[in-house]
């Protein structure tokens, strides 16, 4: 019976072949772990380096100073960001009794707007630990994820807010430093929003 | 279980303690007999409380691990109960009065004072001691009984999965055998009955596809349609050329965001920082990972046990554990020492969204000003365990949303007059961006 009608169906089965080759193809243009073709990449792409770029191969080999590098590097020595400000304390338990010293030196008739802003990025940054109110009891600790973390209130610690500065500038044993992510006004909103946490407590 | 053998021994200490106090009310050496006892599960609570920010049982932290302490220090270094509680009290003051091991300690963790815990009393110290003495089971059988319930159950569904398949096919087959046997049969009986198939055939007259090309309407009709069709499929890909839609590649470190943003519920902006106050949003620096990953060093999951569909893909606790210990190595964190070795390799994280240079985009003023959530252009990223690109970010998905987002007027004094000015020549309550201008090529375009 094959035999009989193979010629056309021959040619049948050679077009659905194509059809089905041609779908094939475009669907393997669609590979979602690679980034899409571009009309005119040389629009698309910067002529110089943008912030973490990733480099091929080729470019890598071709520029040795890209080698491995694509991540945020550190700023070349002596410089410093824009509105920072020294600190002035050491990263020593002299230093830090010294902070304890330490007044907010923000305006304090603005007090309620910089505890706003001190609320606002208190709740992105600590309250995941030390929880919105400050006992503590964070998402992460009541998931047992990171444990002993103390109140504000704990009267053997006794924090002040240079202190609370201090610690959110260096970190302390296993809380890390936050001067990456606040800059030094911010440091000061947060550290007089937690100084109201304590008292609240 | 664990309930039971709680009471059991609540129970126990109770009895233990009302003899003491018997004991006690006799004669006051009885206490020598009596500091052996303390509650483990009370101990655990004060332990988790006070202690665990810098100890734990069996690894180093900033402090010392802990297990069996009381033991250890007798066996080693001969100091008793007395000194712990004057140690827990007052550490400072053990170590200003000059005690060997006090210092010696000190020193071997890199001067890190511990906080005097001044309001813990005697007992409670007792139980702190009686838990790291003998913590209180782990309900591992538990959670060991799920895990191997979970992967039992992916495993036969994968079986089953296969075998359906495999039925299909064999039916299939079948029918397919079904079917030429069928036309053979009726062939033959055509034959039989004296019918010439290629007679009949030929005797139809015209063949369908001469009859379709005679027929010039027809064949115009045909024609058009397929071109249209065409073009919609050709202008359908052309469009999607440069939109990276769904983009998720594999990342160096499997960083689960579902696990961080959705079980978690970190804040984006806890590592995303910089997008509250750059053009940028930033992918964190390690540093950042450790300001939480000194103490997570391992992935304990849900309380609920990883879900099956986590167990198909091989999302299992050891892999994620796996990661965590990639990001160590990235970062040079010495989990033996708890300290940096100071040879860190970058990871390369590959970014996903990626806008053409030919367009500004800014991070600050979508998040701090506008106060648009991340989710708007990003999606359901608390649920992604591979981040993929959500939004087209094309420029008419950019419009659009300018068309149709108010702008947040509320509390922002500076630009008062001018959004007043703004609603007074458009006449409406309130502005949307592309009525402040935000269609403008130049706003984005320069």
């Amino acid at each position: 019976m094959f035999q009989k009608s193979s010629p056309k169906m021959m040619n049948n089965f050679i077009k659905v072949g194509i059809a089905f080759g041609l779908v094939l193809l475009m669907a393997s243009c669609s590979n979602k772990r690679r980034p899409n073709y571009q009309y005119m990449p040389n629009m698309y792409e910067p002529v110089g380096y943008e912030t973490y770029q990733g480099f091929n191969e080729d470019e890598v080999t071709r520029i040795a100073l890209f080698k491995g590098v694509s991540e945020a590097m550190l700023p070349p020595d002596n410089t410093i960001p824009r509105g920072w400000m020294p600190y002035g304390l050491e990263n020593t338990i002299e230093g830090k009794e010294l902070s304890r010293l330490k007044t907010s030196p923000l305006d304090s008739l603005k007090s309620e707007a910089n505890l706003a802003k001190g609320k606002e990025l208190f709740n992105i940054y600590c309250a995941i630990c030390h929880g919105p109110k400050g006992d503590g009891q964070g998402t992460l600790v009541k998931r047992e994820k990171i444990l002993g973390v103390p109140s504000y209130a704990d009267a053997a610690r006794d924090i002040t807010v240079g202190s609370t500065y201090h610690v959110i500038y260096y970190g302390l044993n296993s809380m890390g430093s936050y001067a990456v992510q606040l800059n030094h006004e911010e440091r000061w909103q947060v550290a007089e929003y937690v100084m109201k946490l304590k008292q609240d407590l | 279980m664990k309930k039971v053998t709680y009471r059991n021994q609540i129970s126990r200490v109770l009895g233990v303690s009302l003899v003491v106090f018997l004991l006690f009310s006799i004669s006051i050496f009885a206490q020598d007999g009596a500091v052996a006892s303390g509650d483990p599960a009370k101990g655990k609570a004060l332990f988790n409380q006070n202690c665990a920010a810098c100890h734990a049982l069996n690894r180093k932290m900033t402090g010392p691990a802990l297990a069996n302490v009381e033991s250890r220090l007798n066996a080693d270094e001969g100091l008793d109960r007395e000194w712990i509680y004057a140690w827990v009290k007052n550490s400072p003051g053990v170590i200003k009065s000059g005690d060997d091991y006090a210092n010696k300690v000190f020193n071997e963790y890199n001067q890190a004072p511990m906080t005097p815990f001044p309001t813990l009393s005697n007992d409670d110290i007792d139980n702190i001691l009686a838990y790291t003495a003998a913590p209180p089971p782990e309900p591992v059988a538990a959670s060991a009984a799920v895990a191997e319930g979970g992967e039992g159950g992916s495993s036969s569904t994968g079986i089953s999965n296969e075998m359906i398949l495999g039925a299909l096919v064999i039916i299939l087959g079948l029918l397919v055998m079904m079917l030429v046997l069928v036309q053979g049969t009726l062939k033959r009986i055509a034959v039989a009955n004296g019918l010439d198939l290629e007679k009949a055939k030929s005797e139809s007259g015209l063949p369908l596809w001469k009859a379709f090309a005679q027929n010039q309407f027809l064949v115009l009709v045909t024609v058009v349609i397929l071109l249209l069709s065409g073009a919609y499929f050709v202008y359908g890909w052309m469009m999607q050329v440069g939109v990276d839609q769904g983009y998720e590649p594999i990342q160096e470190i499997h960083y689960s965001h579902k696990v961080h943003a959705g079980d978690n519920k970190i804040d984006c902006k806890y590592c995303h920082s910089s997008a509250r106050v750059s053009k940028t949003s930033g992918i964190p620096s390690l540093n950042v990972c450790m300001n939480c990953h000194k103490s997570i060093y391992e992935y304990k999951g849900n309380p609920e046990g990883p879900s099956q569909e986590d167990l198909a893909n091989g999302y299992t606790n050891e892999f994620y554990t796996g990661e965590i210990k990639k990001l160590y190595k990235a970062v040079g964190w010495d989990e033996e020492n708890q300290s940096y070795t100071g040879e860190s390799k970058p990871v390369e994280w590959i970014r996903i969204h990626n806008l053409p240079d030919l367009v500004y985009f800014n991070h600050s003023q979508h998040v701090s000003v506008a106060g648009i959530e991340c989710q708007t252009c990003h999606g359901p990223v608390e649920e992604m365990e591979i981040m993929s690109q959500f939004a087209p970010l094309t420029m008419g998905w950019c419009i659009n949303c300018h068309r149709e987002t108010n702008v947040k007027v509320e509390n922002n004094e500076y630009y008062a007059k001018i959004h007043e000015e703004l609603s007074k020549k458009y006449g409406v309550e309130e502005l949307t961006a592309a009525q402040m201008g935000g269609l403008e090529c130049g706003k984005c375009h320069y």
